[in-house]
């Protein structure tokens, strides 16, 4: 499973409340909750991360709340792939089971820099930046093939 | 090899064989809790994958607490999904608007025993490790396949050991010792592990404070927080006229990644500063920070106790000029409790608001949303960019009786001075008073 994008940087600790504010919780279409990704932190950003594709973050991306929006607003705006040095555990569970593929790869992350056009091999385990690659530990395979069909429901 | 932690010991139980930390499993969590945030999503799971039946409705139940109630068409139209979804399938459990956040419920109630595993799309599910459980948060497609099919895929954490010994001094929490433990382990020191809390100082801590203890353990990355059940946690389901049986211990020998000790007698009052929650300090230190709201409840400090503290800290006085003071008890039974004891009238005659129970202000949905540039004190769990409604609003994180203190002088300030003054110190039994 091959994926890529171009890279919108992001600092350690992003939290669920600026990925998807708590008040658009009844927001159900991904679709339509992907208009307020990222709204503390501004629609510039917002506009950038979608274009991507890719997100590449610091240490705990995704911590606080268990809100599977913060998954499936980057899925319904069309993000595929976060990258970062190690994610929150809900919203690492919330990314697979949701077909949101998560690379945990610090020494990826050292390597990209903002705009940079990114490859990932997630069976792999592959990184492709234009500093070089980077090889990081596979998802175990049960967790791959449930990322694969594109999130648990998918996966039945 | 066969020793084994807490989460080892209640996941083996569940997987049917033992398991060992880092582990990937298949198995049902005894109980799967689903809320007002996300039950919108559970109903769009079903009809996009048709389904008709449920694994186990006995092991559900639904909380409407995150926007209780309903402020907006949106937030109005998914409880009743909600509601629809609970009677065609049978769901007996429902919490409507005005019982509680979930945590709270599932603990005084006695719904969640020693020993039992907990899921639930909410982050603090930790709570529950106050009474011997083990919970955590997770997503809504999986809670939604939960519900349907009954297992699903968990990694058995490693463990963290945090000995406790020595006593809290007076006018001093297990809010400030956890914002403590947190500023040194820090927001990510235990992430994907199980926190095990031991030592002597555990018996001094009531059922109350062992949840607002494991309650932010998800603030420094754990899935689970838990206190091994012993005499406190006996003393309280016998209060309710719940027999537990024998209660899960870890074992002698179990394996930890990592152990830390804290003395109870050297924690003073903390506050956690905007925007992380690891930004930990002395409350002395950020004295004086002018205040524009004040809140006092949630999952992490509601309870009767937090509001009896708050009511002595404020008994008598009123809050400074320009101070809103807003107060949401955790639960219905909570609130009945504190009408009882006296407390919720001390406050408002101190000119607090009283909200609905349930998550009130703390996730920036309704009840207290702030404004550019204010600042709010708050007994929350999260001080994050935007949390409470507005990205240009801060938040710091302390203690009821901090937060209380605060909200008389309209500025930050340390509770132990005002208890001190009021002779409060003498009556802090909170056991002798009605429950």
């Amino acid at each position: 499973m091959r994926l890529d994008g171009k890279a919108t940087l992001l600092g350690d600790d992003i939290d669920t409340d600026v990925i998807f504010p708590g008040r658009y919780l009844a927001v159900l279409d991904p679709r339509d909750q992907s208009r307020h990704l990222f709204e503390p932190l501004g629609e510039l950003l917002r506009q950038r991360a979608i274009a991507g594709a890719l997100l590449v973050a610091g240490w705990n991306f995704g911590c606080g709340s268990s809100r599977e929006h913060a998954v499936t607003a980057m899925i319904g705006g069309g993000i595929r792939l976060v990258v970062a040095r190690s994610f929150a555990r809900i919203y690492f569970r919330n990314a697979i089971n949701n077909g949101l593929a998560v690379v945990s790869c610090s020494a990826a992350v050292d390597l990209i820099s903002e705009g940079d056009q990114v490859e990932v091999d997630l069976a792999r385990g592959q990184v492709w930046t234009p500093r070089g690659e980077v090889a990081f530990e596979p998802l175990p395979p049960e967790l791959l093939r449930i990322l694969a069909a594109g999130g648990l429901w998918a996966s039945r | 090899m066969n020793q084994q932690t807490m989460a080892e010991k209640i996941m083996s139980r569940l997987a049917a064989r033992p398991v060992r930390a880092g582990e990937f499993v298949e198995l049902g969590p005894d109980w799967t809790f689903s809320l007002d945030d996300g039950i919108g999503l559970v109903d769009r799971y079903f009809r996009l994958h048709g389904i008709d039946r449920l694994a186990a409705p006995d092991k559900i139940a639904v909380f409407y607490d995150h926007f209780a109630p309903a402020d907006t068409p949106q937030h109005a139209m998914v409880q009743r999904l909600g509601r629809q979804l609970c009677e065609r399938f049978g769901i007996r459990r429902l919490h409507d608007v005005g019982t509680g956040i979930s945590h709270q419920i599932a603990v005084e109630t006695g719904l969640v025993k020693p020993g039992q595993m907990v899921t639930n799309t909410d982050s603090h599910t930790l709570t529950v490790g106050a009474v011997g459980a083990i919970g955590c948060g997770i997503g809504v497609a999986e809670m939604a396949w939960l519900w349907a099919y009954g297992q699903l895929w968990f990694q058995v954490p490693s463990s963290q050991r945090i000995a406790l010994e020595g006593r809290l001094a007076p006018g001093v929490s297990a809010k400030d010792l956890v914002l403590s433990i947190i500023g040194r382990l820090s927001v990510r020191g235990a992430q994907y592990s199980s926190v095990e809390y031991h030592g002597p100082a555990l018996a001094t801590l009531s059922i109350a404070e062992r949840m607002t203890l494991c309650n932010m353990g998800v603030e420094m990355g754990a899935k689970f927080a838990v206190v091994p059940g012993d005499q406190v946690t006996r003393a309280h389901y016998a209060g309710l006229g719940i027999e537990v049986g024998e209660m899960p211990s870890p074992d002698a020998g179990a394996h930890y990644a990592e152990e830390h000790r804290f003395d109870l007698g050297g924690i003073e009052p903390m506050v956690s500063a905007p925007s992380k929650v690891d930004n930990v300090h002395p409350v002395s230190s950020k004295a004086g920070v002018q205040i524009h709201q004040a809140f006092i409840g949630t999952c992490t400090n509601g309870r009767f106790e937090d509001f009896e503290i708050a009511a002595r800290v404020l008994a008598g006085r009123r809050v400074a000029e320009g101070v809103r003071l807003v107060v949401t008890p955790a639960s219905r039974e909570v609130y009945l409790r504190a009408i009882q004891s006296g407390a919720l009238q001390t406050l408002i005659e101190a000119g607090a608001t009283v909200t609905t129970p349930g998550c009130g202000a703390c996730a920036g949905i309704h009840q207290g949303v702030l404004a550019a540039d204010e600042v709010c004190i708050s007994s929350s769990s999260r001080n994050f960019i935007g949390r409470m409604g507005n990205r240009d609003a801060s938040i710091y994180l302390a203690s009821p009786a901090t937060v209380a203190a605060s909200a008389l002088a309209g500025r930050i300030s340390d509770p132990r001075e005002v208890l001190a003054g009021s002779g409060a110190f003498s009556i802090v039994n909170t056991s002798a008073l009605p429950r």
